[in-house]
């Protein structure tokens, strides 16, 4: 079997709804079937065949070779299998997947990773707004899974997290875990204002002191800390860093104590 | 059958009988070895036979800081029961009490068993909703806050029904320091071999016993057969030059670990020699009746 692959002939004429192109959504389909599957999502309502060259057999294994912004909805909802987009990809890559693996080979647009539950998300380039946050509406964000940025992040990274664990290494924008509800949120290169704004509980674990701390903010110590050592070392050993990121006796900050305030900033001193 | 004599040392021609019992291991690391130490040693304290302390317990193994989770020294500590709710029991009340008290320390799971036991899940309580979940690389841990900073504890730990207890050997020597110099001997042998223990005070009994007595409501009493003062007046399974016999107990997470254990405990009291340690090594048994598990002598020698 080889990887099912949909090159982009030409710079797509409308945002496209990439759904429908999933590992799970795929089995069973005979190429001509997939060609016919509506994306594009104005009045073109262009078609797979209209878009990209497919090639390949196997839905476990997808490739889009070409990115586009306009690539929206990229992966969305996988459970299994692989999906990787040599290029960027539009808004929205990776929502609500519950497992697999989804890689962007470039940057990803708005609320990458949104309300992701399970699997590994990774991008080589940089992630819009809202990184693994909700949409408008809904209550919760990330609930699981793994979400990499190598590059820079914008602003509400981890924006209502609940769990899961999402590493930016390359810095984030402003309020970054705002509103987190649990999870862990790493940031390697620094944040923008305030990160952890209103945060009921969680860990935004950052490798330098934050330049902007919201004052509900309160310093809370840096004894030893064993919760520190075993994240630099899964942090290692999952290949997201090089280097341990908090070392032995990390700085803490608990808030935010405008709301609950059982969350927690740490950094090294 | 006769005996067969191996560098000097008769060995009776006998077998050590053993048990299945419920078994649990836990990780405890602390900043150096001396404190890892010290937590896994004051958990396993009064720990020696499940007749009355409701669990056998010592150190496996001490882990060097790449073998641990949290790149610290540390000790994988195996806990035996017989049943699964006094094994449960046993672990969150030692753990709670000793580990968690003792200074820097962190506990993590040691074994993936069939089954799950509570850990950190239970002793999270005592953070009094200060405790904090989370669940990294899949595994799910528990901070509570102490005064020293935070006792960080694997939510759940795992349980094994395949592990054996009462694995056993007697050394028999014609002088108590030559039997103690035996039986270190095989002590310090099977503190090399990973997944057994030996529980008894520095892996060394002295009061090797039978099951019952002639009194009221006691479940175990003197093996008067193999003590020497009675070696006259009782029928004795003891010669004429035998001054001393100590007993070295064995808890495994397998049967190949015990009978790993016994081999390794029996080469080296065959190799200090009947000179310097015991002149005869024998077995316990109950004549093969009880124990599922059957460690035949002469298979267990190097």
């Amino acid at each position: 079997m080889k990887a099912l692959t949909f090159t982009l002939v030409a710079e797509p004429p409308e945002r496209l709804d990439l759904s429908p192109l999933t590992p799970e959504r795929l089995a069973g389909m005979e190429r001509r079937d997939i060609e016919k599957v509506q994306i594009g999502m104005s009045k073109h309502g262009s078609k797979v065949g209209d878009i990209f060259r497919v090639a390949g057999n196997d839905p476990l294994d997808i490739v889009f070779e070409g990115g586009s912004t306009r690539l929206d909805r990229v992966a969305e909802g996988m459970r299994g299998g692989s999906v990787r987009v040599v290029g960027n990809a539009g808004a929205q890559a990776g929502r609500a997947m519950r497992g697999g693996k989804l890689t962007v080979e470039g940057n990803a647009g708005p609320h990458a990773g949104s309300g992701m539950r399970g699997g590994r998300l990774e991008m080589t380039g940089n992630a819009g707004d809202h990184l693994g946050a909700p949409l408008a509406g809904e209550l919760a964000g990330m609930n699981g899974g793994v979400l990499i940025v190598r590059g820079r992040a914008g602003a509400f990274s981890a924006d209502r997290m609940r769990r899961g664990l999402i590493a930016v290494l390359k810095g984030s924008g402003d309020h970054a875990g705002s509103r987190m509800i649990a999870g862990t949120l790493v940031v390697a290169g620094g944040t923008g204002e305030m990160p952890g704004y209103l945060m009921r509980r969680g860990s935004i674990l950052l490798d330098r002191a934050p330049e902007s701390l919201s004052p509900s903010f309160v310093e809370c110590g840096a004894p030893e800390s064993v919760f520190a050592a075993i994240v630099d070392r899964h942090l290692i050993a999952e290949g997201i860093l090089k280097r341990p990121l908090l070392g032995k006796a990390p700085q803490k900050y608990g808030g935010d104590n405008a709301v609950l305030g059982m969350g927690e900033v740490l950094f090294p001193r | 059958m006769p005996n067969v004599s191996v560098n000097g040392i008769t060995i009776d021609d006998t077998f050590a009988e053993a048990f299945g019992m419920r078994a649990t291991a836990i990780i405890i690391t602390a900043p150096n070895r001396k404190w890892a130490r010290q937590a896994a040693i004051t958990m396993t304290g009064f720990a020696t036979s499940v007749i009355g302390c409701g669990c056998e317990a010592a150190i496996d193994v001490e882990l060097p800081p790449s073998a641990t989770p949290d790149g610290r020294p540390g000790c994988r500590v195996m806990i035996f029961a017989m049943g699964t709710e006094e094994l449960q029991k046993q672990l969150l009340n030692r753990v709670g009490q000793c580990v968690l008290t003792s200074p820097g320390s962190a506990c993590f799971a040691g074994l993936e068993g069939s089954l799950e036991l509570k850990l950190g899940s239970a002793l999270r309580y005592f953070g009094d909703g200060w405790q904090i979940s989370k669940k990294i690389g899949g595994r799910h841990f528990w901070r509570v806050p102490v005064m020293d900073g935070e006792f960080l504890c694997e939510a759940t730990t795992g349980l094994t029904k395949d592990a054996v207890g009462g694995g056993n050997f007697f050394v028999m020597a014609e002088s108590s320091a030559k039997a103690l110099d035996a039986a270190e001997a095989a002590v310090a042998a099977i503190g090399q071999v990973p997944g057994a223990i030996v529980p008894f005070p520095g892996g060394i009994a002295r009061s090797g016993s039978k099951i019952g007595g002639k009194y009221k409501g006691m479940i175990a009493s003197a093996n008067e057969a193999y003590a020497p003062t009675l070696r006259g007046v009782v029928r004795s399974e003891l010669g004429p030059h035998i001054n001393a016999v100590l007993e070295i107990v064995i808890d495994g997470e397998t049967n190949e670990a015990v009978a790993a254990a016994m081999k390794a405990g029996i080469k080296a009291v065959i190799e200090l020699g009947p000179k310097r340690g015991a002149v005869r090594i024998s077995a316990g048994n109950y004549g093969g009746k009880l124990g599922k598990f059957i460690y035949s002598l002469k298979d267990m020698l190097p």
